[in-house]
């Protein structure tokens, strides 16, 4: 037995054997006008025809001016990994004339997936939590517009503090590489004066080649990502069978760097940030989240009492699971703290014994 | 309006035969030069073009009626500018300038509605446009019924207004409708919205404005669509019109024969809405400067009818149906507004001698 080898650093292969038998589960949701070439961009970045059997929800279906909100799974494998994808779609979004509060179901959505991970995680059995969160927003943005416009910078106020935000130009073919520097860099300064927070992606670590530091900054650069989207195969110059668009002046290519963003966006969001945007949305926002929603129920109040009512309520109808009372949520915390705690000592005390452990094999080699 | 009153014919030196047509076989009596001098007159005295352009903002409306007019007629609203913001009420911009070609003078107008269908809530975002068509109306309505009026009324009236539809809209059905719906047209429309056409707000302007005003829809950015698209597209938007009952330029009731009306229906069945790509840019392709714009992936050709649409455009507002536009204006829609006021009037409306404005007609 090597002396000095304990094995614990065989513990990143043992998480990532668990993850991958568990599989992964990711939320996207995509929100923007209709026409911006959503659905073409999704397809095209997952490679498969999620929208193949897209239906026209029935005409009285759609009277009413609310948003809807939609959601589809599918599940994606790829040497092995299983990944759960769940997109949610905001059809109808921009789409009235009057679009005073239509991000209001959007917002409201966000916040019950949050609102059920709490229950989730206050409940009495959390073996199998089902995160619905949303994970990650992608909004489009017109490339036809001179930046963002007040619906865009509405929206975007009202869910940037509650969800990853990527802001992606759509149908980028209709700018000139000059008009889209021109656009990015002026959606780039709307956002900064908006106070609008987006995602940001994380700093590559110091050990990286330069190379890929440099890469890397490029690819922040070109945020806003300005996307073409095609699932059809068409023939570029040299002849070869490439995705894109084909116009009589030319041949868009989806995956030529020098004609749109895709492969960045493809890259950042789907090859390296996947597990980045989940945590984030559970380390940052859900928690977040968490911690204002419980103030308010620790605080006494007339206003709390009316969102402690609005909670028990709600989990009078929708839990599943056996009702926890309202008044024992704080003894919850408690617990939970407690449960930390002792969770920590152990901890302690392992890591005391593998060093004794360490200490008294050293021993017996010395003797 | 000027109208020229032929001269009086002189005394034929042979007494002509009745029902004769072919004069000249019995001498030439020169009617025919009328033609000359009525161009003869219009050059001297110009003419009156004003063009309102419609749509949201970034579509290229002042690109395309640059390029219309091939100069700088209208004012790009400076696109990356900070310090332009978007109005926050339809504001309405109307710049003059004179253009010359051949002799002929064009006071041309082009009329900007910046604000149209950028804010939130759009509603009634039309009336401040109809508000000013009417204006103009009752502009030119107070000068005629003048007493002592001038020689040429100036013509402010919109004569044009070129409506841009932006190539990403999706439509909802009944967004601010009221009232039940037959099930036939519950059918129909779910077989429209299969896809891209064109949004409740340009219903409703569309709408309410094609009584008014000669509305020409143009489909702007078209160099987003592939051609299998703007098929679909132009196919889908003309359906939608029709469902809609929305009539625009040229209305088919105002064909006045049958010349007209093939050639006004193979346009309005085919071409329209143009869909049309603009640009102040000039390119060298296979030895010849083109208006164009250059994407790492070809250039685009405005004028190149297998690119878009945009000659077909110029040539249909500004080569052939030019006077037949003013025309309706005057004949129809302003018609339609007198009418309408003298009834809610009950008669004229009250005369005024402007005494601020000088007549030269006086003696």
């Amino acid at each position: 037995m090597d002396k000095e080898y304990v094995g614990f650093a065989a513990l990143p292969n043992q998480l990532h054997r668990k993850s991958v038998k568990k599989g992964f589960d990711f939320t996207l949701m995509v929100a923007g006008e209709s026409g911006l070439g959503k659905s073409t961009l999704i397809n095209s970045l997952f490679l498969t025809n999620l929208y193949e059997d897209r239906q026209v929800p029935e005409a009285s279906a759609r009277l009413s001016q609310t948003l809807t909100i939609e959601r589809r799974g599918v599940e994606i494998e790829e040497r092995g990994v299983k990944v759960k994808l769940t997109l949610v779609d905001t059809p109808g979004f921009g789409d009235s004339v009057d679009c005073s509060d239509c991000w209001l179901p959007v917002v409201k959505f966000i916040e019950e997936q949050f609102e059920q991970y709490l229950r989730d995680e206050s409940g009495l059995n959390r073996k199998n939590i089902q995160d619905s969160r949303v994970h990650c927003c992608l909004y489009f943005i017109s490339p036809f517009g001179r930046g963002l416009r007040p619906l865009d910078v509405a929206f975007l106020r009202a869910v940037h503090e509650k969800v990853n935000i990527i802001p992606v130009i759509g149908k980028a073919d209709a700018l000139l590489p000059q008009e889209t520097q021109a656009l990015k860099q002026k959606i780039r300064d709307q956002l900064k004066e908006e106070e609008i927070h987006i995602y940001q992606f994380p700093e590559c670590d110091s050990d990286e080649d330069e190379d890929f530091k440099r890469q890397d900054a490029e690819m922040k650069e070109s945020i806003p990502f300005a996307v073409v989207g095609s699932c059809e195969v068409v023939r570029d110059g040299r002849n070869r069978p490439v995705r894109g668009r084909r116009y009589s002046w030319g041949t868009v290519e989806v995956e030529n760097p020098h004609h749109c963003d895709f492969l960045n966006l493809r890259r950042m969001l789907v090859q390296t940030h996947l597990q980045d945007l989940k945590e984030v949305t559970h380390d940052l926002l859900y928690e977040g989240y968490r911690a204002r929603c419980l103030q308010s129920l620790a605080r006494p109040g007339a206003r709390d009492r009316a969102s402690r009512s609005k909670l028990s309520r709600q989990s009078a109808t929708e839990i599943p699971l056996p009702m926890v009372p309202l008044a024992d949520t704080e003894k919850l915390i408690r617990e939970k703290d407690e449960e930390l705690r002792r969770m920590q000592e152990m901890l302690e005390k392992m890591q005391a014994q593998m060093q004794q452990s360490q200490a008294q094999g050293e021993q017996s080699d010395a003797l | 309006m000027s109208e020229l009153v032929p001269e009086p014919r002189p005394k034929p030196a042979v007494p002509m035969k009745p029902m004769s047509i072919n004069s000249n076989l019995l001498g030439y009596i020169g009617i025919d030069t009328i033609i000359e001098q009525m161009r003869k007159k219009t050059m001297k005295t110009g003419f009156d073009f004003n063009i309102m352009v419609v749509g949201q903002s970034g579509l290229g409306k002042s690109t395309l009626v640059n390029t219309l007019f091939k100069s700088q007629v209208s004012r790009k609203a400076s696109s990356w500018n900070r310090e332009e913001k978007i109005p926050k009420t339809v504001e309405i911009k109307a710049i003059g300038h004179v253009i010359e070609e051949g002799g002929v003078k064009m006071k041309l107008t082009v009329i900007d509605t910046p604000g149209f269908g950028d804010q939130i809530n759009n509603e009634n975002c039309w009336e401040p446009i109809e508000k000013y068509i009417n204006e103009q109306y009752e502009k030119f309505l107070k000068e005629e019924v003048n007493i002592a009026r001038k020689k040429r009324i100036p013509d402010t009236r919109v004569h044009c207004c070129l409506y841009f539809i932006s190539p990403t809209g999706h439509s909802v059905p009944w967004s601010g409708g009221s009232g039940r719906v037959g099930e036939d047209k519950v059918a129909l429309t779910v077989l429209l919205f299969l896809g891209p056409s064109l949004r409740p707000l340009d219903l409703e302007f569309m709408k309410h404005l094609s009584k008014v005003v000669n509305i020409i829809p143009v489909i702007a950015k078209a160099d987003t669509m592939t051609l299998e698209e703007k098929c679909e597209f132009k196919q889908r938007v003309r359906k939608e019109l029709e469902v809609n009952g929305i009539e625009f330029y040229p209305q088919k009731e105002f064909d006045e024969d049958l010349e007209d009306k093939t050639e006004n229906d193979k346009i309005r069945q085919e071409s329209m809405p143009f869909a049309v790509v603009g640009s102040d840019k000039e390119y060298q392709v296979n030895g010849k400067r083109v208006l164009g714009r250059k994407t790492p992936w070809g250039i685009i050709e405005v004028e190149n009818l297998n690119h878009c649409e945009f000659a077909l455009l110029r040539d249909f507002v500004i080569r052939t149906h030019l006077q037949d536009l003013k025309e309706v204006t005057h004949n129809i829609h302003y018609e339609t507004y007198r009418a309408k006021r003298l009834n809610d009037n009950g008669g004229l409306p009250p005369v005024s001698v402007d005494t601020e404005e000088s007549h030269d007609s006086n003696p």
